[in-house]
């Protein structure tokens, strides 16, 4: 009798203990975001692994502990890119001491032109704290495809623009993929939602 | 007296009717340019090959934006950025339509003048030089010299992107 006590216990124990999973850092549950996306269920962007200006490789795993907040664009859009790092930068103020957990990732889809440097300096420009990721042609195309992220140069004279998604996505600090913030929110929407994400994990 | 009282009274008419003229005439002076506001180019970092230049035109007659040319840009280009599926594009146009006497906004999220192989880094807080020209309907060319401010490239953009 009273091992069945006993057992029943661990067992309501450990209902509990997956309930908080559930609610918690498990990959598979719900969230129930105000403005963006919930990404919990897709299995995306976990296996990346690029180079910062730096040169060191960097991959999901190297930020574990912070939220990462992965865009992707180029240093020579004009719109949708600083548009998005400035809100980015405007939304880690709003979060307040929570803001410094969010990790910015910018990743280049124009290897070619876009130097590490420049990239550096680019994404600092917002925010110390960002950081940019370089890959090879092959490893950008690769990177893109596992996001899901659409991109293709467009010439322009002798030149060429791109254009590309230009939806953020945000990792928990455990690196499950949580949240997908469109260009067309605000940075006060996005702080909302981020915050969401930190709650649980 | 009575030829006085004439006398002064068509002086007075004269008087007017230069006013009048005058006042018409710089009515029409001002009417006939092409407003240009609020015009600003993003700051670069060093090495950065090209930026955007951003503004609100209004034409007093229907018009067009035909292009834009500076000395800080080899080449310079109007482009237009649309969304669709959270997915930005964008494309050289031609020209602008500038109908009359409405504002056209030259944004981050609509068209905008992109300033391709600068010559220089764009130093937050500088003027840039723009060389606007827009045609009328009647094929009428005007030539408009604008001074653009550098902005910070990490400023935040308040106008909401919906």
């Amino acid at each position: 009798m009273s091992t069945l006590y006993t057992r029943r216990t661990v067992l309501r124990g450990m209902s509990l203990l997956s309930l908080g999973l559930l609610a918690g850092c498990d990959g598979g549950s719900k969230l129930s975001f105000k403005y963006g996306k919930d990404l919990s269920d897709k299995i995306m962007g976990r296996t990346f692994k690029l180079k910062d200006a730096q040169g060191e490789t960097k991959m999901l795993t190297s930020y574990r502990g912070l939220m990462p907040m992965v865009f992707f664009g180029f240093t020579q859009c004009p719109a949708v890119c600083p548009t998005t790092l400035a809100r980015a930068a405007q939304a880690k103020k709003l979060m307040g001491r929570d803001g410094e957990k969010l990790q910015v990732i910018f990743i280049t889809l124009d290897p070619e032109r876009d130097t590490p440097q420049m990239l550096d300096a680019y994404v600092k420009s917002f925010d110390p704290s960002f950081e940019a990721l370089h890959g090879s042609l092959e490893e950008t195309a690769e990177t893109a495809k596992e996001f899901g992220v659409f991109f293709e140069k467009i010439p322009s004279g002798s030149s060429y623009t791109l254009s590309h998604t230009a939806t953020s996505f945000v990792f928990d600090s455990r690196g499950n993929l949580r949240l997908g913030l469109s260009a067309s929110l605000t940075a006060q929407e996005c702080a909302d939602d981020l915050l969401t994400v930190m709650e649980v994990c | 007296m009575n030829s006085m009282c004439a006398k002064s009274a068509v002086s007075r008419r004269i008087k007017q009717l230069v006013l009048g003229c005058s006042l018409l005439g710089l009515a029409w002076q001002v009417s006939a340019q092409t407003q240009v506001q609020d015009a600003w180019v993003r700051a670069t970092v060093a090495g950065q090959p090209s930026t955007g230049a951003f503004m609100t035109l209004q034409a007093d007659s229907d018009s067009k934006l035909l292009s834009v040319q500076s000395p800080v840009a080899k080449t310079v280009q109007i482009h237009q950025s649309t969304m669709k599926d959270d997915v930005m594009s964008m494309r050289q146009v031609e020209s602008v339509a500038l109908p009359a006497g409405k504002p056209v906004s030259f944004d981050p999220h609509g068209y905008h003048i992109m300033l391709i192989d600068l010559t220089a880094q764009v130093q937050e807080g500088s003027k840039v030089p723009l060389t606007l020209i827009v045609e009328n309907a009647k094929g009428e060319k005007e030539t408009i010299e604008v001074q653009a401010e550098a902005r910070a490239l990490g400023m935040a953009d308040h106008s909401k992107m919906h």
